[in-house]
C-alpha cells in the first residue's frame, strides 16, 4: 500500500448525498477480475450527464472529492475504492462514511474523512467559487487546511500509524500466527467444517 | 495464550459482545481485536482479486475447510451455459482458484448452488454464535441465528484466506426493540423496510444492531433472514436476532448441524444479551403501527406505506429521487404502474418467500404486459417449490419460473431493467440503476410482489 502523510491537491464538489456503491461504481464492472483500470466505471451513469461536476474540465486533475453525508452506502465492492483511486483521489471528505466503504478505502490508502455537515459544505463552496484552490490533507497532523479553513479530524492512532507507514495487513497479522494456532486449538469441537 | 477475558465477562453483556469475545484471538491496547472467523463463504465477483493477492505473495489459504464458495452474481436463471464471456471469465476464475486452493465449490448446476446467504444455512453452516464473513454487503443475513455476520470488502477476504482472522474495531451495540406484535398481513419486510424508513441509512451506521421484542420473536427463520439481510441497508455493520426453538428447529438435522446436538443448543442458549446488559443506542418501533410497505425513492431509507401517496420532498436529495423516479408528490402509490415484478434474492428467496407468492398467485393472472420473473434462492428452493407445487402456480399464473441466482437483484447476469422501466422488487436495494440502467425499483414484500403482479399496479394483496 502506498504511504499517506500529507497530499494537497484541488477538490470537486459533489453536492449530493447517499452516494452509494452502486453509482461510484456499476455492477456491470465487477465482472473484471483485475485490480487496475476502474476509472472508467467511476460514477458512469452519472457522468453521461454533461452537466455532472466531474465533466467540469476546471476539476480536471482535481485528487480529493468532497461529498455529502453517507458516501458509499450499499454494497461491500471494493471496486469503488479501486476506481475512486484509478480516477485519480487521494482522498474523500464527507460527514458520515459507510462502514463497509470506510473500511476498504483505509485497506488501500485511500483516505476517507469525517468532517461536520458545514465544514463540508464549506469546502464545496470553497472548490465552488475557486476550482484552483488548494486543498491540504494531513494525516500527519489530523487536520485538513484550505484559504479560509483549517480543521482538524478524528482518527485512531493504529490505523494513522498503518497507513503513513504503508504496512500491509495481512503482513502485520502473520507476525501472530502462534497466537492464531493457540485460539485454534481451543475451539469447539462443535464448530462446522465444510470438508 | 493471548486470548484475553476482559472484565466484560464478569458484568452483563449484549449478544453481540459475548460472540466477539469468544472470538478474539489477540487483544493489545492501541490496537484493533484480532478476531477469528469461523465460516468464510465466497462468491466469483470479490473473490479474484484476493487470490491473486495470495498468489503474488506466496501466501496460502490458512482453513480451506472453514470455507466454502458458490457461483450466484454472474449466473443465468435461464437454462444454457453463461453467454457473457467477460461473466463467464470471472466464474471460471472461481472455479480454478477454488481448485488450486483446494475449497469447496459449488458449481452451476450442483444440487447446492445458489446465492451465498441462502445456501450456508441451508447446509447449516450458519449456527449460533459463529463469526461469518463474506466478500458481500448481505452477509449481515446470517445474524439471523445469533451468528455476528458481516461484509467485507476484497483486501479482508485476502485477509482471511490468508490468516482466517480480521483485525477490527469492535462496533458499537444497538437494540432495536420491535414493540408490540405485527398486523396481520404485515411480513418481515414491511417491518424491516418500515425500520429503514424510521432510522434512515445511516441510522445504524458503526453500530451492530440486536432485533429484539414481541414481533421479532414472532418470525420464522426465514423471516428473520429477512430482516438482518437488510441491516446494512440501515448502515449497520450487522444485525443478530438471539436463538431460541425456532432457530433450533430450522437447524436440526441439517448436513451440518452439530453431531452433539444437545450440548451445542446448550451453548447457543447461552449466547442471548444478559438481564441488565446495555446497549450504546436503544431505538424503538411500534409493530401496531406497520402495514404493506414501499420504496419511492433511491435509497431504501425513502420508504411510505403502501397505502399513502408519494411523498413531498423534504430536501434535494428527496426532490433528485422523485425526477429520477418519474414521480409526482401527492400520487396514490397504489396508482403506480409496474413493467416488471422481480421476486427473488438474498432477502426474499427462500421457500417461505415463495409460498406467500403462490398463495396470492393462486387461480389468478398476471397482469397483461407485466414481467414477471421468480428466482428462487437456490436450486434446492426450486426443488422444495416445485416439489410442493408452487412452480405450476406461478407458471399457470404466467410468471416466468426462473433456475437460481442473484439474478435481477443487482443484474449482473442477463436479467435486467431497460432504461426508464418501473419494477416491484422483493429485494434490497432501489439505487439508480440497480436493476440495470436507468431502471426504477420498489422494493416490497413478496405477497406485494405478487399483488402488483397482478394488477400492474402497486398492490397489497387486501387490496386484490
Amino acid at each position: 500500500m502506498e504511504k499517506f502523510t500529507v497530499h494537497t491537491g484541488r477538490a470537486v464538489p459533489l453536492r449530493r448525498s447517499n452516494v452509494d456503491t452502486d453509482q461510484i461504481i456499476p455492477a456491470e464492472y465487477l465482472k473484471r477480475v483485475t485490480r487496475s483500470g476502474f476509472e472508467d466505471g467511476l460514477f458512469s451513469a452519472w457522468r453521461n450527464d454533461p452537466s455532472f461536476v466531474l465533466n467540469d474540465s476546471r476539476y480536471d486533475g482535481a485528487t480529493v472529492l468532497v461529498a455529502g453525508p453517507d458516501f458509499g452506502t450499499g454494497s461491500s465492492r471494493e471496486h469503488a475504492v479501486w476506481a475512486l483511486q484509478d480516477y485519480g483521489f487521494r482522498a474523500v471528505i464527507s460527514p458520515r462514511f459507510a462502514d463497509i466503504f470506510r473500511g476498504n478505502a483505509l485497506k488501500g490508502g485511500l483516505l476517507p474523512v469525517q468532517l461536520s455537515e458545514s465544514d463540508v459544505a464549506a469546502l464545496q463552496d470553497l472548490a465552488e467559487s475557486d476550482p484552483a484552490a488548494e486543498i491540504t490533507v494531513d494525516l500527519d497532523a489530523r487536520e485538513v487546511r484550505a484559504p479560509g479553513l483549517t480543521v482538524s479530524f478524528d482518527i485512531d492512532d493504529y490505523t494513522r500509524w498503518r497507513l503513513m507507514e504503508g504496512l500491509d495487513d495481512i503482513g502485520l497479522t502473520l507476525r501472530h500466527t502462534d497466537d492464531i494456532a493457540a485460539f485454534e486449538a481451543s475451539r469447539p469441537a462443535r464448530m462446522p467444517v465444510t470438508q | 495464550m493471548a486470548r484475553t477475558e476482559s472484565a466484560r465477562t464478569v458484568s452483563a453483556r449484549t449478544m453481540a459482545e459475548k460472540v466477539w469475545d469468544a472470538h478474539v484471538v489477540r487483544r493489545t491496547d492501541g490496537e484493533p481485536d484480532l478476531l477469528y472467523i469461523d465460516l468464510h463463504l465466497i462468491h466469483e465477483v470479490t473473490s479474484p482479486q484476493a487470490f491473486d493477492g495470495l498468489r503474488n505473495t506466496g501466501r496460502t489459504v490458512r482453513r480451506p475447510d472453514l470455507t466454502i464458495a458458490t457461483e450466484d452474481h454472474n449466473v443465468p436463471t435461464t437454462s444454457g451455459p453463461i453467454e457473457d464471456p467477460v461473466s463467464r471469465a470471472q466464474v471460471d476464475a472461481l472455479r480454478r482458484n477454488c481448485e488450486e486452493f483446494g475449497i469447496r465449490l459449488h458449481p452451476m448446476g450442483d444440487a447446492s448452488q445458489g446465492i451465498v446467504h441462502v445456501i450456508g444455512p441451508q447446509l447449516g453452516l450458519t449456527q449460533p454464535g459463529m463469526t461469518v464473513v463474506c466478500g458481500d454487503s448481505h452477509t449481515s443475513t446470517h445474524g439471523a441465528f445469533g451468528a455476528l455476520a458481516f461484509g467485507i470488502g476484497t483486501s479482508e477476504v485476502e485477509h482471511v484466506l490468508a490468516t482466517q482472522t480480521l483485525p477490527l474495531q469492535r462496533p458499537k451495540t444497538m437494540a432495536i426493540e420491535v414493540e408490540g406484535a405485527l398486523p396481520p398481513g404485515v411480513s418481515a419486510k414491511d417491518l424491516v423496510l418500515g425500520i429503514i424508513t424510521q432510522i434512515g441509512t445511516g441510522g445504524g451506521q458503526g453500530h451492530i444492531v440486536e432485533y429484539r421484542g414481541e414481533a421479532i420473536r414472532g418470525l420464522s427463520m426465514e423471516g428473520r433472514m429477512t430482516v438482518c439481510n437488510m441491516s446494512i441497508e440501515a448502515g449497520a455493520r450487522a444485525g443478530m436476532i438471539a436463538p431460541d426453538e425456532t432457530t433450533f428447529d430450522y437447524l436440526k438435522g441439517r448436513v451440518h448441524a452439530p453431531q452433539d446436538w444437545e450440548a451445542a443448543v446448550a451453548a447457543w442458549r447461552e449466547l442471548a444479551t444478559d438481564e441488565g446488559a446495555t446497549f450504546d443506542k436503544v431505538v424503538k418501533v411500534d409493530a401496531g403501527k406497520l402495514s404493506p410497505w414501499v420504496t419511492w425513492g433511491t435509497n431504501p431509507g425513502q420508504g411510505a406505506a403502501l397505502s399513502s401517496s408519494v411523498p413531498e420532498p423534504r430536501d434535494a436529495a428527496d426532490e433528485r429521487a422523485l425526477e429520477y423516479m418519474g414521480l409526482t408528490a401527492g400520487t396514490p402509490l397504489r396508482d403506480v404502474a409496474v413493467d416488471t415484478v422481480f421476486i427473488g434474492s438474498c432477502t426474499n428467496g427462500r421457500l417461505e418467500d415463495l409460498r406467500a407468492v403462490a398463495e396470492v398467485l393462486k387461480g389468478r393472472k398476471v397482469a397483461d404486459g407485466v414481467r414477471v420473473l421468480i428466482v428462487p434462492g437456490s436450486v434446492a428452493v426450486k426443488e422444495a417449490a416445485e416439489a410442493e407445487g408452487l412452480g405450476d402456480v406461478f407458471e399457470a399464473a404466467g410468471a416466468q419460473w426462473r433456475g437460481a441466482g442473484c439474478s435481477m437483484c443487482l443484474a449482473m447476469n442477463p436479467d435486467k431493467l431497460a432504461p426508464g422501466e418501473r419494477s416491484a422488487s422483493t429485494s434490497n436495494r432501489n439505487f439508480e440503476g440497480r436493476q440495470g440502467p436507468g431502471g426504477r425499483t420498489h422494493l416490497v414484500s413478496p405477497a406485494v410482489a405478487a399483488a402488483t403482479a397482478v394488477t400492474g399496479r402497486l398492490t397489497a394483496p387486501a387490496d386484490l
